[in-house]
Order: structure tokens, then sequence, then C-alpha cells
């Protein structure tokens, strides 16, 4: 294939993935929201202060870190982390919080509207909001209000109102339906800024397109430091936003492995994960056309990983289409691999990862070793595990 | 002529509107919806919405949600709907029986399985909520090749130009929801939806059924003489969620909405 990678289609397919799977209220606003989109994508005005933003409000560009002693620890490829954890409010969510905001405010919408799961993207639509002096209000399943119970704090002290979603299996999901029937009742005034790569047209592309900065820094870092492209991409996926914003600009340079990492939770074979590309079917849920996780009968069924962010029974469509055509690879770590993960990264790097990023963590850890001590590994570190103390004390039995 | 086109050609012959009641299928239990279906053409209702539950309704209120967990609690399922039907359609060739719910259980089904086993269950019409006419092309031909009409949704901020798409790729009737939101919400504005159906009629010829936020007769009077039918959902599904201790009581409350209804949209 040497045919440059332009995807999706202008009807936002990625082949027979996205589209545009929604009630009619919901029509217009999505197609309004495209025109928009594609009108400031290229603005120069527009960009100027996402730019500016992003350089002195976020913190970027984000490091690229050499993990010197973990690569040595562990005998095989260089590892280096893409330090999405230092972004202001600790992970990657805001990349794209800042750019659909910034995007609402031109759109003259007063009102924004957000589902999380592990919180981060609450957190990161709470805190542009408050910036912008817009009221924001958070879907958040009644589960992930529970084990999440910072970042609910966090945002309440944002100034936005958390709404903890009692429906269905109480956690991402469920606070996804609950924000689209948000949407579809205010859509006059309201923005939902999606937090992943998943939704109707345009949210894949868009939200792709914002955290593509991740990669883009990260390329050029690499080449900078290392004087050559790396060798392997690993990043975690639940929706997966931080993965395709690190891959997607790699798309095109073929020598690159792309590694997704899904949360296999209790273990693929128990049934109680969150792996819909390892062990999922294609499927249509909130938008789009994608691999699921889903019964017989097409019901979606419960998902379980340890981390929030990853608990999740559907995947952005552009994951589900560069799995078909083979270009990204997808694997999935457990529960307690993300752990030791976890526990490697803290101990021989000093630096303390989310329950999310630990998956890519642990995948890591298994693959480094099999690669070259000249060969290069880049790990997106996609936020910090400060949010996630709570959930490792008590599995691992201390009182806090 | 389908089962849905000489329905709301007879009821335009005698002047009168359609009366469309929607319940979930398997709620609260899968014996009770069939002989519900059979008690509301008693009642004098024209066309049945047969919900098929979904895990995830996403442009459902609280009240319809609620009626897609106890269906599914009970297993209830887009085969076992389909069932359903069929044991309706033994006893009664007359009524046309419409299912709604989400694209997900026809796709895990297989858009072309699905049509067959809609055809031999003698379904009239199929109403996928996530489904817009983008996205209906292939599942709209595969029905449409078998006497079953697509039925499509048209919102408060639907152009002319979608309009004219329904039109295109959907037959039988076609859906108005009268207000931004989801089932079972709020009051609709009357003059609204006047104004608005002048714009629908003069885009398309089909049948407009109007429905989300009619709870009562009069209301149902007033929002059939806009339009060529009424239907109502959450209104109904209220007094079986009332009476989950007491199925029996629950349907002749139905019974008595509908037939409430019926009177003051004939009057």
């Amino acid at each position: 294939m040497t045919e440059k990678y332009n995807m999706p289609d202008e009807r936002g397919h990625f082949g027979p993935y996205g589209g545009m799977f929604v009630a009619e209220t919901l029509m217009l606003p999505i197609q309004e929201l495209n025109a928009a989109y594609q009108q400031y994508l290229d603005d120069p005005d527009f960009i100027a202060e996402l730019d500016a933003d992003l350089t002195h409000y976020v913190g970027r560009p984000s490091p690229l870190y050499h993990a010197e002693r973990w690569s040595r620890e562990l005998g095989g490829a260089q590892i280096y982390l893409k330090r999405e954890d230092l972004n202001h409010t600790g992970a990657h969510k805001i990349n794209n919080t800042i750019g659909q905001a910034l995007l609402a405010k031109r759109m003259g919408k007063t009102r924004i509207i957000a589902e999380t799961g592990a919180g981060q993207h609450g957190v990161a639509t709470a805190t542009v909001a408050a910036r912008l002096g817009l009221e924001c209000v958070v879907y958040m399943g009644a589960v992930d209000v529970a084990r999440q119970s910072l970042n609910v704090y966090r945002m309440k002290l944002l100034g936005a109102k958390v709404v903890a979603v009692e429906s269905g299996s109480k956690t991402l999901k469920d606070a996804l339906n609950e924000a689209l029937r948000d949407w579809v009742t205010n859509v006059d005034n309201t923005f939902y800024i999606i937090g992943t790569v998943a939704g109707p047209h345009p949210y894949p592309a868009m939200v792709r397109d914002f955290q593509a900065i991740i990669g883009r820094e990260a390329r050029q870092q690499c080449l900078d430091q290392a004087g050559r492209l790396p060798d392997a991409l690993v990043a975690c996926v639940g929706g997966g936003s931080n993965a395709i914003g690190l891959f997607y600009p790699f798309i095109d340079d073929r020598s690159v492995k792309m590694i997704g990492v899904e949360a296999a939770g209790d273990g693929i074979e128990t049934g109680r994960h969150s792996a819909p590309l390892c062990a999922g079917r294609p499927g249509v849920l909130h938008g789009n056309r994608t691999y699921l996780m889903e019964d017989d009968d097409g019901e979606i069924i419960e998902t379980h990983s340890i981390s929030a962010g990853l608990d999740y029974p559907g995947v952005g469509p552009e994951h589900a289409w560069l799995k078909d055509t083979g270009r990204a690879e997808y694997v999935n770590i457990t529960d307690s691999e993300a752990m030791e993960g976890f526990h490697a990264l803290t101990c021989m790097e000093g630096i303390i990862p989310a329950l999310e990023s630990s998956h890519a963590m642990a995948y890591t850890m298994k693959l480094a070793p099999t690669m070259s001590k000249d060969e290069i590994i880049i790990v997106c570190l996609s936020g910090r595990g400060d949010k996630d103390m709570q959930t490792i004390a008590q599995r691992e039995g201390i009182k806090l | 002529m389908s089962r849905l086109a000489a329905t709301f050609e007879a009821l335009s012959k005698s002047g009168r509107k359609a009366l469309v009641p929607f319940i979930t299928a398997g709620d609260p239990r899968p014996d009770f919806t069939l002989p519900m279906m059979h008690a509301m053409v008693e009642a004098g209702v024209d066309v049945i919405e047969l919900g098929v539950p979904f895990s995830d309704p996403m442009a459902d209120g609280p009240v319809i949600q609620r009626a897609s967990e106890r269906a599914l609690e009970h297993k209830m399922s887009l085969r076992r709907t389909l069932a359903i039907a069929t044991e309706f359609r033994k006893t009664n060739q007359h009524t046309p029986v419409v299912l709604m719910g989400y694209v997900n259980p026809i796709e895990a089904m297989g858009y072309e399985d699905f049509a067959n086993a809609a055809q031999r269950a003698d379904i009239d019409g199929v109403l996928t909520v996530d489904l817009p006419p983008e996205e209906a092309e292939e599942c709209a031909a595969l029905l449409k090749a078998r006497d079953i009409d697509p039925i499509f949704l048209l919102a408060p901020n639907s152009g002319d130009e979608r309009i004219q798409k329904m039109e295109a790729v959907g037959s039988g009737y076609l859906y108005y929801v009268s207000l931004k939101g989801v089932t079972g919400a709020g009051h609709l504005n009357t003059a609204d939806v006047e104004t608005k159906l002048k714009q629908i009629r003069a885009n398309t010829r089909l049948p407009v059924a109007i429905g989300f936020g009619v709870k009562d007769a009069q209301t149902a009077k007033t929002v059939a003489n806009l339009g060529d039918g009424v239907v109502i959902g959450s209104a109904l599904i209220s007094k079986i969620e009332a009476n989950l201790d007491d199925t029996e009581r629950a349907k002749n409350e139905i019974v008595e909405l509908l037939v409430a209804m019926r009177q003051a949209m004939d009057s």
C-alpha cells in the first residue's frame, strides 16, 4: 500500500465502520457540528488559538522520556514514554476538550455536556468550561461515581454538575446514553464534548485530529532524540483516543508497528473483560458501527475492567478498521497484569501511571524483552495515577 | 397494496385518524404482550407498534428504558418478538404490526436473515430509531423487496431536503417526533406541530403519524387532527409500570385510555 491513508470518507465511514447511526433529531446538530469542524479545521485564527492554549494552558509539548533504567531492566528494546500524564489535569483528555470547547464557543453554544468513565474526561471538560465560563453538566455512571470519587469532587469544585446515571450497568456506556438524551433535548444551546474517538461522525475523526498532537510530537521528538523512527507504538485502548492520537501520524510509516492494548479484566476466557477488538464482533452502538461486546441477540453485555476508563463495550471505529486491515494489532492485558505494570513503572522510573496506562506498561514488559537493544518502543503514558490510589489500595488490602 | 397503505387509505376515506399504540414486547412479562395486542385491537387501534427491547435505548426516556429493562430480564429478544407477532397474525390478519427498536439486534441477526424472518412473521413495517436514511439503504431495500415498509422518523429540525429523503427511502408512513427530546418527555406545542406539518405535507405524500408527548384523550384528538395518526407509548407503559403486581389491571387501564382516545378522536 503506497497510497496515503485518508480516512474516513465524507460520511464518516472507515470501511464498514463508523457512520452516523443516530435518531433523526440529532442529524441536524451533527451535520452542523461537522460543517463547523470542517470550517475551522484549516482556519488560521482557530489553529493559532488552539496552539496557544495547548502551549500555555495545557503545557505542551509533553516530553518524550527515555526510560533508561526500565529498558535496561527488561533487557530489550529502548522504551520511550510519551508523557501525557504531565498535561494540565493529568491526562491526554484535555487535548480534545480544549479543541471542542473552542469550537463550541465559535458555534455560539453556551452549555457543555460530557460523559465520563474514570472521570478524566469529565475533569478535562469541567476545566475548560470553567475557563470559558460555560455551563457544564457531566454524566457519569453511578458505579464510576463511587469508584472515582476524587474526580467527582474535582469536577464539582470546577463548577460542573455531575449527574450519577442509574440506568443499565451504571458505567460509561450508560453515561453516554444519558448524555445523548440530554443533547437530543437541548440541542439548541448545547455542545456535546465526546471524550473518545467513538460516537457518530464527525466525532471519531474530530477527536482523533485533536489528539493527533500526541503522535506528531512523539514522531518529531523520536527523530530528534534517537535519530530515527520508533519500531513499535504501544497504547491502551478503551474507546481508543490516546491510542489513535499516538498512532495516526505514523499510519503511513509502514515500518512502525502499532499495538493497542485492551482490558482483559479477569481474563478473556472468563467473559469478564472489556476487549471488543480481541473478543467481540461488529455491531452498532452510540452512533457508529464498530466491534462490540454483545450477546447473540445483539444486546450489549456488561464489561469489566479494574480501570474505569477502559470499561466500555465498544471501541472507536477507526481501530476496528485498523484491526481488519492489519495495520494495527490489538492485544489484551488482565487486571493483575496491569497492576504489575503499574508497580514496575512506579518503582523503576518514579512515575505513577493511571490504571488505564498501566495496561500499556504491562504489555510493554512483555514486548520489550523480545526486541533488540537498538530497537525503540514509544509507549503512551496517557494519564497519571493519582486518581487511582483508592482503587489500588483497596485491591491490595490497604486502608488509607 | 401493503397492509399499512390500505389501513391509512381506508381511514382517510372515512375521515378518521389512525390510533397507533406502542408497547415493548415482553414488558412486564413475555406472556402479557399477545393478549394485550388483541385487547388493543378491540379497543379500536389501527396499527400496533411493537417495541423490540434493547439494552441501550438512547432515544428513549426513563419509562420506555425501564420497559426494555423489564423485558430483557425475561430474556425477550428480536427473535422472540417476531414469534409473538407470528402468533398475533394467526388470529388477526388485518391490523398492521410495526416493529420499532434499535439497529443492533437487527445487525446481530444480519439484515437479510432479519428481512426474511420479518416476512415470515408477516410484519408490516420496521422503524429503526438509530438507522437514518443515510445508513439505511441496504436494510430498507431488503425490506421493501419483501413488501415490508421501512418507516422513518421526522424531527422538528428536519428540513425540506431530509423530508424528501424520507419520502424516497421510506414507505408506509412517517413518524413525526413532535418535540426535541426523548420519548415521554414534556408536553407538545400544538401550534408548532401545526406549522411543521404544513412543511412536511409540502414535501411528502406519505401519511404522517405524530408522537412524543401524547398523554391523554384530549391531546390525542388535537394531535390526530393535525396529521394522519397519533402514536402513544410512554403513557401506556406507565400503566404497566403502575400495576406490575396486577397485569390484568394494567391491561384494563390501557384499554380504558385507548377507548377514550378513540372516542375523542372520532367525535
